[in-house]
């Protein structure tokens, strides 16, 4: 299972953290900083793996992660996961992330903290892998979030519709009647 | 910005979150947060009712300060509102808020289960998919106990739509792990089975993780899965890549799925239908050879996916270990992977390989292997690689080859990370001693690690060492000549020179015929390492010392001269000026006889399973013990009943006890002798030499069995009746009987302790084996760490003796440590057991605030649970002074001019816990009249508010 996913910056600062295990607020930032300690100090081109940190439980659990330019997505996992299979895994989410945000950066993960939040929750849900099929996945959110739809989703959908076919309720008909404002002027980068 | 336009977008969200990434500094980003804080904290608590969209944007921007590592302990009652929303944004939010930071153990609980309650029964797909989702990320015992009936049903009924399945699965799932006992199984548990057939392969995933799960718990339930699994494995093995929807990750299919169910086959053995377990070899076969075929992509995923199925399927083959063949294709196949240019896929491969060793079939074909392993050890540029190629040459080695591999270990711990050296020292000590076939070689090993990694080599290895060379005569010649040459290296570490002593102490007389070390030398050569070494290691050195004496009674005068010097019989320690004192004495009036029985050579130790294997058990926890343990990964996790992990840094009393006395290491007395003078009556010899010779009572049950658990005090009623006595106070008398009297002195500072705890013998007559211990309930196992200096074992009639306690408070307790106290009087065994007043309330630090911050923080702290309140009567007179001091005793600064009322008491503190810390308000409002008081706690910590409260109103 997964007990926690974390993903921070090059400076460690936290931009989603995901605890599956319970752990109170100030343990959570250690494990952050714990686990940014750890990772950081490793060259890009050694290993994925790497035993867990003394806050989170030690030997009997593996960080497995992935650094993309600005940020290091660290997934803490025990032993019933695939070290391998969790490495896709990542790779999924970062690829959903890129197709829900069109060319996804570390400003789209601040400023829609809500947004990558319910995207993982349709991948990972309890510690638990819930989704890998990532169409699927964009499907979901973009259903939920704006059920008019993206272009991007449709296909997906089209898909997801023909095999429900069959059945009575498909969620579609939520009608959220939201207010889209735009930000006029943000901070540079 | 595109991704603004498309979803919801908040614009004082982002305004405010652009505002956070402007400040300068990290006190600007804390003035911005508080003033955002006070801001949503008005608005939530302001007449105005707040329409969903407001609330959203305030409970999105606590999430996010929460993100920033700020406590948020407010917002959850507003979030609980979004639950009932029949917005989906607004409900979205809420969960999200939920799960990211409400505990399990929330007041709130019982609102979200109702709000969960009527999404579930929403039939609204996407609402029971939020609902389910909420359950399991939170996992709490009370959801468990509403829900976990109701989920089994959601997920077998026929119209539940394919995502909701899927998430009711994975729900059920997170309930087993967290509270097995509520989950009832019943007849939809064959139903489950069957959805390994399902149409939707999410659905099918998520069902294997499931069955997986609670197939490990009744495997004989869920046997019908075995067949299911097999085909649909073989049909996704076999697929030429269609019928799979979305499933194929570049160009594998459904790898995450395949993964799962060749985990789930690891819950069985090998199939016993022919025809299935052919079948399945068969897909395990395809498997392997498809890691032969050239790859259908350049792409890391496509390779990364491809290789998590083949691991996971020679997993599954080293789990059946039934097909030689398999097996070792297995082996080939992760041998090539050594050598691969993929990090990971090497990394892996040691961890794999680290099981196949095990297995009868493919020990020797690992073994082929052991070259490149070196290999490995010796150029990977990554540690956590090196690490597993240490753990590997460990599985890997056996009587052929332990003396490459370990002199391979030894060479690469020159040079080995310090992370993992205490580890590397610890193997190498265990493969030394488990396949010497020469113990010269092994005492040469063991001396080696010292010299190398002196640092890392703990007690018990050269506790090891020794008992070994005594327990084996044809080696103790040997082992003196080789410490005496190691002592003549310049710079030899303390642990070499405790070895060195020891061992010549007691065998030195094996090699005293050659001129080169003779006695006079071998003292010499010990005694200019004495100045350089710490008081224990001194100590034993002066033991050495008094056994020279007895073995060559030529070098007597020079040895009483050393022990007669002022450094030694008037030196700051106690411990070692108690020694040269005894040893002295002992040298000039006991007779050539006496001696020789006194300072007789250790008897041989009982045979034992090594105390350095227990203790890389300990630190490695036994599923990566390979070669000595069932080896086996716990494949599938586990339930999350996790406890604490231990702490490594503190040995616990077994390992201390085991071997020898640590603070004590006397050779000298080989005490089965003195403890039988002991009871001859006054007649005997001995009578003076034992009056002068006190300490040494403590040392039978050390020495004569040092294997012997500590035993275990005897169950005796725990006194507690002057436990309330010490709340407000630190000195005083804790217990007494006709017997023994105990007095207390301690003091605090921040989160750690000190207390003497003074024995006194009220009788004339002795109190003999006088050991006094502390325990801690399991409760408070991890919350407070009692460590007890060991005492005088005789205390003599009328006498004192002192012992001290250190404490360190980790996290907030409720309980208090007992002390176990054992002596014998009058030949009669006393048993007396004491609750000690360790309170929460002593890791107070007193706070001086003034009105303004008192109340402002009295409200910061508002919330229900984090308030305790008692209204009692007095039970002593209502004395403002004594009240006084009694609060001020009880830790916190008291305030005066803060409460309107000049009557009543304010006080703050904030108690120190190595975790954390936490304030604390309190206010004590005395009723003359009624004789009453109130007392008001507040702190952020329901535990510490209940447990304070508890404590200080029975004070009054």
């Amino acid at each position: 299972m997964i007990k926690a996913i974390l993903i921070f910056n090059n400076h460690g600062k936290p931009r989603l953290i995901r605890f599956y295990q319970y752990f109170a607020e100030d343990m959570q930032q250690q494990i952050i900083r714990e686990t940014f300690h750890l990772v950081s100090k490793r060259d890009d081109n050694v290993c994925n793996f790497l035993e867990g940190g003394s806050l989170i439980g030690g030997s009997d659990y593996k960080l497995i992660y992935r650094h993309y330019a600005t940020l290091y997505f660290v997934f803490c996992v025990d032993s019933s996961e695939s070290e391998l299979g969790i490495l896709d895994l990542i790779q999924v989410f970062v690829e959903t992330l890129d197709k829900c945000f069109e060319n996804v950066c570390e400003l789209d993960l601040i400023f829609h903290m809500d947004k990558v939040h319910y995207i993982l929750q349709e991948v990972v849900m309890g510690g638990m892998v819930l989704e890998t099929n990532m169409n699927e996945i964009v499907a979901q959110v973009e259903n939920k979030i704006s059920p008019s739809g993206g272009l991007s989703a449709a296909p997906a959908r089209a898909v997801s519709a023909v095999k429900n076919m069959n059945l009575p309720e498909i969620p579609r008909n939520i009608n959220i009647g939201d207010i889209n404002i735009k930000v006029p002027s943000l901070s540079p980068f | 910005m595109p991704a603004v336009s498309k979803g919801d977008g908040m614009r004082g969200l982002a305004v405010f979150i652009s505002d956070i990434r402007n400040c300068k500094s990290k006190e600007a980003e804390i003035k911005r947060i508080n003033k955002e804080l006070a801001n949503i904290r008005s608005k939530f608590k302001g007449d105005k009712a707040l329409d969903g969209y407001s609330k959203k944007k305030y409970v999105c921007k606590l999430l996010f300060i929460f993100l920033l590592g700020h406590d948020i302990d407010f917002g959850h009652m507003e979030a609980v509102n979004l639950l009932s929303s029949n917005k989906y944004t607004e409900k979205q939010i809420g969960y999200l808020f939920i799960s990211v930071l409400v505990n399990s153990n929330s007041d709130l609980i019982r609102l979200i289960n109702n709000a969960i309650k009527n999404d579930l029964n929403s039939r609204n797909p996407t609402f029971m998919n939020l609902a389910l989702h909420c359950i399991a990320n939170v996992g709490s015992r009370e959801m468990a106990e509403a829900f976990a009936s109701e989920i089994p049903r959601i997920l077998v009924a026929g119209d539940t739509m394919d995502s909701v399945k899927q998430s009711a699965a994975l729900c059920l799932l997170r309930l087993n792990r967290t509270s097995p006992d509520l989950v009832p199984m019943g007849e939809w548990t064959a139903r489950v089975v069957h959805l390994l057939n399902d149409q939707h392969l999410g659905v099918v995933t998520a069902a294997t993780s499931l069955i997986t799960t609670l197939a490990q718990k009744s495997p004989d339930d869920f046997k019908t899965s075995i067949s299911l699994a097999v085909a649909r494995l073989s049909r996704i093995v076999t697929s030429a890549c269609i019928d799979l929807q979305d499933y194929t990750y570049y160009f594998v299919a459904a790898p995450w799925l395949s993964v799962k169910l060749l985990r789930l086959l690891q819950c069985y053995p090998p199939p016993e239908d022919a025809a299935l377990r052919s079948r399945l070899t068969e897909c395990l076969e395809t498997i392997l050879n498809k890691a032969q075929e050239p790859p259908k992509s350049k792409k890391v995923q496509h390779s990364n996916a491809k290789n998590a199925v083949l691991f996971e399927a020679i997993s599954l083959i080293i789990h059946h270990d039934s097909e030689p063949t398999l097996l070792v294709r297995a082996c080939n196949q992760l041998g090539q992977f050594l050598q691969h240019r993929e990090t990971n896929l090497r990394y892996l491969a040691l961890e794999s390989m680290c099981t196949l060793a095990s297995s009868e079939f493919s020990h020797e074909a690992v073994k082929t292997h052991i070259e490149t392993v070196i290999n490995a050890l010796k150029t990977e540029r990554d540690v956590s690689v090196r690490q597993r190629a240490v753990d590997l040459l460990y599985a890997m080695c056996d009587r052929s080859n332990a003396k490459q591999i370990v002199a391979e270990m030894l060479s690469y711990l020159e040079t080995a990370d310090y992370s993992i050296r205490e580890e590397i020292v610890l193997k190498v000590a265990i493969l030394a001693e488990k396949y010497a076939v020469d113990y010269t070689w092994y005492v040469d090993t063991i001396l080696n690690l010292i010299r190398i990694a002196g640092d890392y080599v703990s007690e018990e290895v050269w506790y090891r060492v020794i008992q070994i060379v005594i327990n084996r005569d044809d080696v103790q010649g040997y082992a003196a000549k080789t410490v005496f040459e190691a002592l003549h290296a310049p710079a030899c570490h303390e642990n070499l020179v405790k070895v060195g002593g020891y061992i010549l102490g007691e065998f030195g007389n094996l090699i005293a015929g050659d001129s080169r070390s003779s006695p006079l030398v071998q003292f010499n050569l010990l005694h200019s390492k004495f100045h350089l070494c710490s008081v224990p290691t001194r100590a034993l050195l002066l033991s050495a010392y008094i056994k020279f004496i007895n073995l060559f009674p030529e070098v007597k005068a020079t040895i009483q001269d050393v022990l007669r010097s002022d450094s030694q019989l008037r030196n700051a320690d106690v411990e070692l000026q108690q020694r040269a004192v005894e040893y002295l004495r002992l040298s000039c009036i006991a007779s050539t006889d006496i001696l020789a029985t006194v300072l007789e050579e250790m008897p041989p130790f009982p045979e034992r399973e090594s105390s350095i294997l227990a203790k890389l058990k300990k630190k490695k926890g036994p599923g990566n013990l390979p070669d000595i343990d069932d080896s086996r990964r716990n494949v599938n996790g586990n339930t999350e009943h996790h406890e604490p992990t231990e702490t490594t840094n503190k040995s616990p009393p077994s390992l201390m006890a085991d071997l020898l006395p640590t603070n004590r290491p006397r050779p000298a007395s080989s005490s089965p002798i003195m403890l039988s003078a002991g009871t001859m009556g006054s007649s005997h010899p001995f009578t003076d030499l034992l009056n002068l010779n006190s300490p040494p009572a403590a040392a039978p049950s050390l020495l004569v069995d040092v294997f012997s658990d500590l035993s275990a005090p005897a169950s005796v009623e725990v006194s507690e009746d002057n436990f309330s006595r010490f709340v407000c106070k630190n000195n005083g008398v804790l217990y007494e009987n006709q017997l023994l009297q105990i007095g207390l002195k301690s003091e605090y500072r921040q989160n750690l302790g000190r207390m003497y705890v003074f024995y006194g013998n009220k009788t004339s007559t002795q109190f003999l084996s006088f050991s006094s211990s502390v325990t801690n309930g399991d409760a408070l196992k991890g919350q407070l760490i009692v460590h007890a200096k060991s005492v005088d074992p005789v205390i003599d009639g009328g006498a004192q003796v002192q012992q001290i306690l250190n404490m360190e408070c980790v996290s907030d307790f409720t309980d208090a440590p007992v002390l176990n106290i054992q002596f014998r009087y009058g030949g009669a065994l006393q048993n007396i057991a004491v609750k000690l007043p360790v309170m929460l309330n002593k890791f107070f630090q007193p706070t001086e605030m003034t009105s303004q911050d008192f109340f402002q923080r009295w409200k910061q702290l508002g919330a229900p649970q984090q308030e305790v309140q008692k209204i009692f009567k007095s039970q002593h007179p209502m004395d403002t002074d004594v009240t006084k001091a009694k609060i001020l005793g009880f830790g916190v600064a008291l305030l005066d001019g803060v409460d309107p009322n000049p009557a009543n008491f304010v006080g703050a503190g904030v108690i120190h816990t190595k975790d954390t810390q936490v304030g604390c308000l309190l206010r004590l409002e005395p009723n003359t009249q009624a004789e009453m008081y109130r007392l008001t706690l507040r702190t952020s910590r329901d535990s510490v508010s209940q447990r304070l409260c508890d404590l200080l109103s029975e004070q009054f």
